[in-house]
């Protein structure tokens, strides 16, 4: 820019630091996208809503299409990686909406408060297909408390020899907790593993009543589950 | 999108510029519509957004946010109610009286050089990405805003020149 040529007579310093003024102003960024989510979300264009979860597991990211919960991500995968993956596989018309997650939150809340022991949730199963699909399907019919094997599982999906497969089925499981994946174990009693890490799937078993949690101290991985009574799913 | 990149999530453009085309927005339309306007351009834009090609977003947002300014301007003007009230920028203008003056100079500029002013000295854009949020070229960004400087000086000459006319009466 250049200097003012003649004193007395507007500069272009003066001109930015009017224009800087006439404009500034504070901008609240959540209500904002909470407000073009309404908008667009009545628009038919909102693909994607999503908003953080506080829980005693730490800060969940909970996302939904129209159709359902599609996502429920553990702090142990940074955000911005969960919604680059979002933005890839479903769309990148992504916004943040805490308003449009309050009933997952809600009904999160009431498990971890040990008010609800089964979820009413609509759920999108768009991220998972095939096996993988029908292994988290049949997951999602075992009762609260209640543990099955990976082999079970299989069994139940409609192939007894794929216990393995079924175990990464449920390690890419997309929406851990309401679809209870923890309740999915070795069948020697061994914890198996878990997406959000062993210590997070202690705490849900624990929450259920199927694992005592002994304050303090770290439980042994290997010890096994007290396995409760079986009613059919 | 780039090819081979992976898409940007959408609420990444509105953390990161949605605050400039608030300030664009607050230099050229009236103090009452920007929020309004603020939230259709960011709609526009969500609905557009799968066939943007993903460069430059803030200037694709500024762009959006002119063209939703503008329809806002031809929407006040059928609504013969609203027509009367005074340009609530202008009124918005400095917190001194002289940036108040030159700012309410600014308001009535043509529309583009307002635009392009506002581009240029609020956001302090370089004249290329003017261009680029007014759909123009960079010489013609770089036009858009010495004239309207130059109008703007022109007008602070004449108010001097009353004002001092009217102060030392001969």
């Amino acid at each position: 820019m250049n200097a003012d040529p003649k004193p007395g007579k507007m500069s272009d310093a003066e001109l930015g630091a009017a224009a800087r003024a006439a404009t500034a102003g504070g901008l609240d960024l959540g209500a904002l996208s909470a407000a073009v989510a309404e908008r667009a979300a009545a628009d038919g264009i909102l693909d994607l809503a999503y908003s953080r979860v506080d829980s005693p597991l730490g800060d969940l990211l909970a996302a939904s299409t129209p159709a359902g919960l599609v996502h429920l991500g553990y702090p142990n995968r940074p955000l911005d990686e969960q919604l680059g993956a979002l933005a890839e596989r479903i769309s990148p018309r992504i916004v943040e909406s805490p308003r449009r997650l309050d009933e997952v939150r809600r009904e999160l809340d009431e498990y971890f408060a040990g008010r609800r022991r089964r979820f009413g949730l609509a759920l999108d199963w768009r991220l998972s297909g095939g096996f993988v699909r029908r292994v988290l399907k049949e997951t999602a019919r075992i009762p609260f408390g209640e543990t099955r094997t990976y082999g079970e599982v299989a069994t139940a999906a409609g192939s007894p020899r794929a216990f393995r497969a079924a175990g990464s089925a449920l390690g890419a499981n997309p929406i851990p907790i309401v679809v209870p994946c923890h309740r999915v174990l070795r069948s020697g009693g061994g914890l198996g593993g878990y997406g959000g890490g062993l210590d997070v799937k202690r705490e849900l078993l624990a929450l259920e009543g199927v694992l005592e949690l002994s304050k303090g101290t770290s439980p042994d991985p290997g010890r096994r589950p007290r396995r409760r009574h079986r009613g059919s799913p | 999108m780039a090819e081979a990149s992976t898409p940007t999530p959408f609420q990444a453009l509105i953390d990161a510029h949605a605050g400039a085309v608030a300030v664009f927005l607050r230099g050229i339309v009236p103090a009452d519509d920007v929020d309004d306007v603020l939230q259709e351009t960011l709609v526009a834009a969500l609905g557009a957004y799968p066939r943007f090609d993903g460069a430059n977003p803030r200037a694709w947002l500024l762009t959006i946010a002119r063209r939703k300014a503008v329809d806002e301007h031809r929407s006040r003007a059928r609504r013969p109610d609203r027509l009367a009230e005074p340009d609530a920028v202008a009124a918005a203008g400095g917190r001194d009286q002289r940036g108040g003056e030159l700012w309410s100079r600014v308001a009535a500029l043509p529309p583009k050089q307002r635009a392009a002013i506002v581009l240029r000295f609020a956001l302090d854009l370089r004249y290329r990405e003017v261009g680029a949020a007014l759909g123009c070229s960079e010489e013609a960004a770089r036009r858009n805003v010495h004239e309207g400087v130059r109008t703007l000086r022109a007008a602070e000459a004449d108010a001097r020149l009353t004002a001092t006319s009217e102060e030392s009466p001969r």
